[in-house]
């Protein structure tokens, strides 16, 4: 090469690495993005195509705030039963001294029960906890418990709670598991050597390392439950309302009477769940940079 | 009774004994290393004078107390780990004031010796960085800061350098014996590099398969291994195969060269075999006044290793290393060539079957 | 004391999980009036439309796989190899999925490919099932991607790719032939989460009205009595033998990885 060459700038090539991924960016575009896009642009559009902040005030009416705090009351008391159950489970299984063999199939069900949620869920239950159902007619003959009579009623929201847990229990097994491995051994070594009893241990050192991981768990939890729609379609129906169920009404039929009210429905739940998970991540960063 | 005494202990897992009737006493001040390959025992040992492991027989007295059946919190000893094991959550400070924190001690009382031990180990400016923020040679000794904060009357090294790079380990392993040397704090160092072993114990234990082979100071365990594994795992070392001429006169022949060992080192008929042992620094490469016994050899390998070369020689059917230091007039010899070494009878250690 | 409190946690949490299993088994064994039988079995089984449903879903969930490893693998090959500053974008639209429930995924479709928009697949049934079956890649996107790119993850894809281009392959068949088979068990795990998900999914084939399994069970399920909890069963068959052979699949490769 003469030394013109060497002086001349490199001549500016085209990026064709990024072609690599465009199948992808563009599925991720057209089915993902763009729709959520059009729900939240949608949200602040009037019927004519303007901009407008009516389809937010309107969602201020009896109903649908109503429909916001139960779903909201619904996300909260499952997620915090669900991390409660779930963290006793898998530290019983973790540190509580159960044998080895006891693990791989509770993760393995873990698996398994996280994803059966829906339609066939809601089934399962009503035939446990339902007014024939297995739990409730062994209750009546074994014990004379009258379930009904008693207030619990399956197809209510504390139903909608127990039903629920079925799945939040075992995401919450199947995250903290690992985050309960991560707690190594020589940390409560090193603990017990400087002098701290098991109950110092666990307040001074355990219970914060793990609170971002329980923290972000709880935020996944709620989004999980805020966004769930078969499972209370199939079992609570129409009756019970909670803003998923509302949504679903909306689309099939503009039951709301203003199709843009369902933009605003829908875009209050994306800022919803949306937060919740932002948090689960941002605590989940945190937490592994710590754990590094 | 020792400071630190270790009376029969035994350690068995299952159908497994680990620690075979182990028993030392350890004075105040004194830095002991137990040193082994994977398996030995040593950690196991360290770990039932920390009061993880419980002895299945034997005691453990600290100071003429019995500590064998106490809980580890309650022992008063400091300890270190192989992988640091800092509270990732806490800073520096805080991590090397729990032990304090723990025992009750008043904020101000607290950060005084927080700050003491983060001078003694010369990190001062640390106090409020995280553990993730830190390199391993800096963890490791924010870690000693914490062992030593609240006063331990033993500290015990659970193999601390093992993660470290190379120069750090070396430096750091100077540190931790001045600090120590410092505080006259008892000290049980476990390892399996033996040139750590050697280069800052009083006094070294080799165990093996859960005994302890032999106890002794550096110079004691190198010059005079009382069994063929301490011989060879502490040092480098050369065996050449003897045939026996006179035992009562001490007379052993290797390649036609007789040998004069002491009266009655060896027993055994005329033709027994007998393993001589030599260091690599006992072997001179050709002909050296004082040392009268001379043998034929080819150089198969040689490493200059700067101010020390290692050769490696083939001579009475094995091969043999010896150290010779670096002299510029002197370059080292071709490989294949024939050479001459020398070594002295008295040189020679006469190891057991 | 612990481990009278652990066993406790342990066993309640497992009568917990066993109660509507056991509920939902014995329910649907109760259809002839004073004995067990399958009764309720086989009227599912003779009912046209659950197997129209079922092979409706099946064939779907086939598409989605298919589509899914085309789109997930190239990608995360690519993205390991020459784009590692596209990690963070990548990973984060394949959270998106967990992040914006599928209602508002599927109502966005609705609004966005109606048949006055460029793209108008809400038009016609083959279009709809596209569409539908894009909904449903979006869904395992995040399972997809993760499985696959901890599978490339274990494998050095940077030497491996040099090696074979030294060798001369091209491009394709450096995937299908070096890469594919080296993260095929993480594929196959990302595939039967895949079928999990779909056979199950009720939400947009609901909404967008296509005759799949999801809105055939909530159908039964608003007007009969027993054969809904029968099909729960075999749903929960179905999710546990997904998961099942995930982990014979993962099983399998450990003893493969040992053999080298």
């Amino acid at each position: 090469m003469s030394e013109a060459d060497l002086r001349r700038p490199p001549k500016w090539r085209l990026p064709t690495e990024w072609l690599g991924i465009l199948p992808f960016v563009a599925f991720a575009l057209l089915f993902l993005i763009l729709p959520t896009m059009k729900i939240v642009v949608g949200a602040f559009q009037s019927p004519e195509g303007g901009f407008t902040l009516q389809n937010m005030v309107d969602l201020n009416t009896e109903s649908i705030r109503s429909a916001y705090w139960t779903s909201i009351k619904l996300s909260l008391i499952t997620a915090l039963l669900g991390c409660a159950i779930g963290f006793a489970m898998a530290s019983a299984v973790v540190f509580g001294g159960l044998p080895k063999r006891v693990r791989s199939p509770l993760l393995t069900f873990s698996g398994v029960a996280s994803n059966f949620a829906g339609v066939p869920l809601a089934f399962a239950f009503i035939a446990t906890l339902g007014p024939a159902g297995l739990v409730t007619l062994w209750l009546k003959t074994e014990f004379g418990i009258n379930l009904r009579a008693m207030g619990f009623n399956l197809l209510s929201f504390w139903g909608l709670v127990v039903t629920y847990l079925f799945f939040q229990i075992p995401l919450m097994i199947l995250i903290i598991i690992p985050a309960l491995d991560g707690l190594k051994r020589e940390w409560r070594e090193a603990a017990e050597v400087l002098g701290a009893t098991g109950a110092q241990y666990w307040r001074m050192v355990a219970f914060p390392i793990l609170f971002p991981s329980l923290l972000g768990t709880f935020a996944l939890l709620f989004a999980n439950a805020f966004g769930a729609v078969a499972t209370a379609f199939a079992l609570t129906g129409p009756q019970l309302n909670i803003v998923p169920i509302k949504l679903f009404a909306q689309i099939r039929g503009d039951v709301l009477g203003n199709p843009n009210l369902g933009y605003a429905l829908a875009f209050g739940m994306i800022v919803i769940t949306g937060l919740a998970n932002v948090t689960y991540i941002v605590l989940r960063t945190r937490s592994e940079r710590w754990l590094k | 009774m020792a400071f630190l005494d270790l009376s029969n202990l035994e350690k068995v897992f299952g159908t497994n004994r680990v620690v075979k009737d182990f028993s030392l006493g350890i004075d105040k001040g004194e830095f002991v290393s137990l040193l082994g390959p994977s398996g030995c025992g040593k950690t196991t040992v360290l770990r039932m004078i920390a009061g993880f492991e419980t002895p299945t027989s034997g005691s453990i007295h600290i100071d003429g107390q019995d500590v064998t059946a106490q809980r580890t919190n309650q022992r008063a000893i400091g300890m270190m780990f192989q992988a640091y094991a800092l509270f990732p959550n806490m800073t520096v400070a805080d991590n090397v004031g729990f032990g304090l924190r723990v025992k009750g001690i008043p904020k101000p009382d607290r950060d005084a010796r927080v700050t003491e031990m983060l001078q003694m180990i010369g990190l001062p400016d640390l106090a409020s960085r995280f553990p993730f923020q830190l390199s391993g040679g800096q963890q490791q000794r924010v870690a000693l800061a914490r062992a030593l904060a609240p006063q331990p009357r033993v500290l015990l090294l659970d193999e601390p350098l093992s993660a470290l790079d190379a120069k750090v380990r070396v430096s750091l392993r100077n540190e931790i014996r001045q600090i120590q040397r410092k505080l006259g704090i008892t000290t049980i160092f476990v390892t399996h590099d033996q040139e750590e072993a050697m280069s800052i114990s009083d006094r070294i234990v080799v165990m093996n398969g859960g005994i302890a082979e032999q106890a002794g100071a550096p110079f004691e365990i190198y010059n005079n291994p009382r069994t063929r594994f301490v011989a060879g795992f502490v040092g480098t070392l050369n065996v050449l195969t003897a045939t026996v001429e006179n035992a009562e006169q001490g007379l052993v022949s290797v390649e036609g060269q007789t040998v004069t060992l002491a009266t009655g080192a060896i027993t055994g008929r005329k033709g027994d075999r007998v393993a001589l042992a030599l260091r690599p620094e006992a072997i001179r490469l050709g002909r050296d006044h004082g040392r009268p016994i001379v043998l034929p050899a080819t150089i198969e390998e040689v490493h200059f290793l700067g101010s020390v070369i290692r050769v490696r020689v083939r001579v009475a059917g094995t091969v043999v290393a010896l150290d010779t230091f670096n002299r510029p007039d002197q370059p080292p010899p071709p490989l294949g060539s024939v050479a001459e070494i020398s070594f002295a009878a008295g040189d020679a250690i006469l190891l057991p079957d | 004391m612990t481990r009278v409190f652990a066993w406790t946690a342990f066993l309640l949490g497992v009568l917990f999980f066993a109660l509507p299993l056991a509920g939902m088994t014995e329910f649907s064994l109760k259809m002839r009036r004073g004995e067990y039988s399958f009764d309720a079995y086989r009227r599912v089984f003779e009912d046209q439309r659950f197997w129209d449903t079922f092979s409706y879903s099946l064939i779907l969930a086939g598409a989605t796989i298919v589509f899914g490893v085309l789109l997930v693998v190239p990608t995360a090959y690519w993205v390991r190899l020459k784009l590692p500053q596209a990690r963070p974008v990548i990973e984060f639209i394949t959270l998106l999925p967990l992040v914006i429930p599928a209602i508002v995924i599927v109502f966005g479709y609705i609004r966005l490919y109606n048949t006055s928009s460029v793209l108008p697949l809400t038009g016609s049934a083959l279009g709809t099932d596209v569409l539908l079956t894009m909904g449903y890649a979006t869904l395992a996107l995040p399972y997809m991607y993760r499985a696959v790119d901890t599978g490339l993850r274990t494998i050095d894809v940077a030497t491996l790719t040099e090696a074979a281009q030294s060798l001369g392959a091209g491009w394709i068949t450096i995937l299908a032939r070096i890469i594919l088979p080296n993260v095929l068990v993480a594929v196959l795990s990302g595939a039967f989460l895949t079928l999990a998900i779909v056979i199950g999914e009720f939400t947009m084939a609901a909404l967008l009205n296509r005759p799949a399994f999801g809105p055939f069970m909530q159908l039964l399920g608003a007007n009969r009595a027993y054969e809904p909890p029968a099909l729960a069963v075999i749903a929960f068959a179905i999710t546990w033998g997904c998961m099942g052979l995930i982990q014979l699949v993962t099983r399998f490769s450990k003893h493969e990885r040992a053999k080298v």
